[in-house]
Order: C-alpha cells, then structure tokens, then sequence
C-alpha cells in the first residue's frame, strides 16, 4: 500500500503555518494585526510561518496603506490553495483508514 | 494514535477557523432578549397613547396624524432604537472580551455595515412616507427592512439570524395586508419573537 503520509505538505506541519492557510482559504486577503489576534501568536512566529510560507510561494504579500499607515495583507496564492486542499485530503484519508 | 488524535485536533482548529475567521461571533444573545422588551416596553407606550382603554384590537381613540402624538410615538421608537444598538453593542462587547475576540475588528466591521446599510434607509424611508401622510407604512416597512438588514448581515455573524430575517420579512408582509394590527404585529416581531430568538441564542452560544 503506498504510505499515505508521502501525500503530507512538509510546510504545513508547523501548526502556525496550517492554521495561516485556513485562514486565507476563506478570505480574500487577511492583516498582519487581524491575524495575530485571531491565532493568538506572537509578532516574531507570525512573521517566521509568514515567510516560510511565501517560500514555498504559498502566499503572497499586498503591501498597502490604510490612511497613513502602511499595512500589510496577505493572499493564499493558486499554488498554496491546491497544496492545502491536498493536504486536508491526506488528512482526511489517514483518518478515514483508522475507522 | 496519539498522531491520529493530533490530525483530528488539526482539522477541527482548521474548521474553527474558517468559520471564525470571516464571522463576528460574539454576537450577544441577551441583548436580543433586552431589545425585545424594549420593543414591548414602547409598543405598550404606544397603546396607552392611541387605544386606551379600548383593546389593541378595537379602534384607537386617538388619530395618529395628530402632530403631538405622532412625535410622542416616533420619540419613543427611536428611544427603542438606541436603548437595542447599544445593549447590543455593550453586550457584545463584553462577550468579545471574554472570547478573546476584540469588538473592532475586520468582521464586526462588515457586520455593523451591512447590517446598518439597509436598516437606515429602510429607516429613513419610513420616515419620509410618514411625514407625507402615508401612516400604514410604519408597521409594515419597519419589519420588512429590518429584517432584510438581518439578511444581509447574517453571513457575517451567526446563522441564525438568517432565519429571525425571515420571520420578520413575513411579519412585515402580513402587517402589510392588515393594515388594523400593524402594533400588534409590530410587538409581535420586535418584542416576542427577539425574546424568543434571544433566548435561544443565549442558550445554545453564551452559557
């Protein structure tokens, strides 16, 4: 039987960088700030899983201005949405094994 | 196992926040319980001023086009208004708070929007027609509004309030084909049916 963990994404084993990309799975675009705040994770992770992820060119950054302000978003590329669906469905597989 | 367990653990933080990310949920069952009375509280006001002592369903004693009484009536359903937004906006406050969620953020944003968007104009719509005479209106495009403002705002909170949307939709059109019991109507879908609805939210998010 082929080994069902061949299929998982070695970028998202960190639980931080998963938890990225569900976010903008659902979202068009997500603050550096609103993201903090909804994982609970300090500046320095946030930063380290944000750049591993636009690596792997799984996300991309929109650097923008909200009044004065610079701010930065980011997007869940092409790329990094099929990864993570092929990684849910590993997921889900492995899981499905064990019933 | 304890690998099994982890990956059911993942997919669950993944769901929960999908479902977080792009909702407000600390929306506050309470204050729909505090709106309704609100609004009974005022449909009550109101029925001392036009029926009493006749009963809600017989005729009023009073004509609503009577300037006094129609700026008692609209003072006290803006007073309605303001005493629901802002228990509304207090309480949820406090449940953001507890949930570690902040009341300021991109969501509560869309939601206070597009919840907002509909309602004044629906609002201010009602008010025009009334100053031109057409006094029916208020009953029905009050309810109606509302609840298309619920509509509107409901994908950006909880589901539910999807379904209290409809409710008052229908409300606003049966209010609209009977014309004598646009209070009692109007009672009926701010005043019960949010108690109602309030309750059960309370129940199934905040406990």
């Amino acid at each position: 039987m082929k080994n069902p963990l061949a299929k998982f994404d070695k970028a998202f084993e960190h639980k931080t960088r998963l938890h990225i990309m569900s976010v903008l799975m659902v979202n068009e675009h997500y603050e550096f700030n609103a993201l903090k705040e909804l994982l609970q994770v300090t500046d320095g992770n946030l930063a380290t899983q944000i750049k591993a992820l636009e690596k792997e060119e799984y996300i991309e950054i929109i650097k923008g201005y909200t009044g004065k302000k610079p701010n930065t978003k980011y997007k869940a590329t092409k790329l990094g949405k099929a990864a993570f669906n092929k990684h849910l469905q590993a997921l889900e597989n492995i899981i499905n094994m064990q019933k | 196992m304890d690998e099994l367990k982890s990956m059911q653990q993942d997919l669950s933080s993944i769901r929960n926040l999908m479902e977080r990310s792009n909702k407000f949920i600390s929306l506050s069952g309470l204050s729909g319980i505090l709106a309704g009375i609100y609004a009974l509280g005022g449909a009550v006001y109101s029925y001392f001023i036009l029926y009493y002592p006749n009963s809600p369903f017989g005729y009023r004693i009073k004509y609503v086009n009577d300037v006094t009484i129609l700026n008692k009536l609209i003072i006290a359903a803006a007073v309605v208004l303001l005493l629901s937004i802002s228990s509304a906006i207090l309480l949820s406050y406090k449940k953001a708070a507890k949930n570690g969620e902040s009341l300021l953020n991109k969501n509560s944003k869309i939601l206070f929007i597009s919840f907002c968007v509909p309602l004044f104009s629906g609002g201010l719509f009602t008010l025009v027609l009334l100053f031109r005479g057409y006094l029916g209106i208020v009953a029905p495009a009050t309810l109606l509004f509302y609840g298309l403002a619920l509509i509107n705002a409901s994908n950006a909170t909880l589901s539910e309030i999807k379904g209290l949307g409809y409710l008052q939709i229908s409300l606003g059109l049966i209010s609209a084909l009977l014309p004598g019991y646009g209070l009692l109507l109007w009672a009926t879908g701010f005043g019960v049916i949010h108690i109602i609805y309030g309750a059960l939210m309370y129940q199934k998010y905040d406990k």
